[in-house]
C-alpha cells in the first residue's frame, strides 16, 4: 500500500503542477480560475489518498467542504468578470 | 489481497485522470477546450477515489455520504463550468478560428434584433459583422 501511495501521490503532484503552471501564466482571469478548480479536485484526491492509506475517515466533512469553495469561488468570479482586453 | 489490487487500480485509475486535466490545461490552445479537460478529475476522477474509499472501508454506512458527496460534486461542476464558459463567450476569451459551428452566434444576433425596437421586416439583414458582442 505504501509503494500505491508514492505512485499516487506522485502523478496528483505531477497534474497539480501543470494545472498551477497555468494558473500563473493563464492570459484571463478565466483560465486561472479553471486551474485552481483543478488544483481543488487534485486536495480532494489527496484527502481521500490520505483516508485510504491511513484507514480513517477525518478528512469527509473537508472534502465537501472543499468542493462547496470550489462551485462559490468560480461562480462568483465569473459572475463579476468583465469585458477589459 | 483483492481488496488492495481493486482499490489500487481505482486510485491510479483516478490519479490518471487528474493528470490529464493537468496536461489538458496546458496543452489546449483556448478556454472552452480546456474547461472541457478540466472538469475529468472533479466528476470521474473523484467517483474513482470514493471507490475507491467505499471498497477499502467495507462498510455500507457509509456509502450514503459518499454518495451524496459524489451528487454534490456532479451537480456543481456543471453549474460552474455553465458560468465560465458564459463569461467566456461574452469576453471573447474563444478562439473562433477552432470553432466548426457557433449555435449561439444566431441566438445573440437574434436577441440583439429584438432589444433594438419592433423587429424589421427582413430578418437576415440585422446580421452585421460586429453585433456578436454583449447581450
Amino acid at each position: 500500500m505504501t509503494v500505491v501511495e508514492y505512485v499516487v501521490g506522485g502523478i496528483l503532484a505531477a497534474g497539480a503542477a501543470l494545472a498551477l503552471y497555468r494558473a500563473v501564466r493563464g492570459p484571463s482571469i478565466l483560465d486561472r480560475v479553471l486551474a485552481l478548480d483543478v488544483v481543488l479536485a487534485i486536495i480532494g484526491a489527496a484527502l481521500v489518498l490520505n483516508m485510504v492509506v491511513h484507514r480513517h475517515l477525518d478528512n469527509l466533512i473537508l472534502l465537501v467542504a472543499i468542493s462547496l469553495i470550489g462551485f462559490v469561488g468560480s461562480v462568483t468570479v465569473a459572475r463579476f468578470v468583465t469585458d477589459r482586453k | 489481497m483483492v481488496t488492495d489490487v481493486v482499490v489500487s487500480v481505482l486510485l491510479v485509475a483516478g490519479a490518471l485522470l487528474s493528470l490529464a486535466a493537468g496536461i489538458g490545461l496546458v496543452r489546449f490552445p483556448d478556454l472552452l477546450s480546456r474547461m472541457h479537460a478540466a472538469t475529468k478529475p472533479q466528476v470521474l476522477g473523484l467517483l474513482l477515489f470514493l471507490l475507491a474509499l467505499a471498497v477499502e472501508s467495507g462498510s455500507w454506512a457509509l456509502l450514503p455520504l459518499l454518495v451524496l458527496c459524489w451528487l454534490f460534486q456532479l451537480l456543481t461542476s456543471p453549474v460552474s463550468a455553465h458560468m465560465v464558459g458564459r463569461a467566456g463567450y461574452r469576453t471573447r476569451h474563444l478562439r473562433r478560428d477552432l470553432l466548426t459551428l457557433d449555435e449561439l452566434d444566431d441566438v445573440v444576433v437574434r436577441a440583439a434584433d429584438d432589444r433594438d425596437g419592433p423587429p424589421p421586416p427582413d430578418r437576415g439583414s440585422g446580421r452585421g459583422g460586429g453585433r456578436g458582442n454583449g447581450t
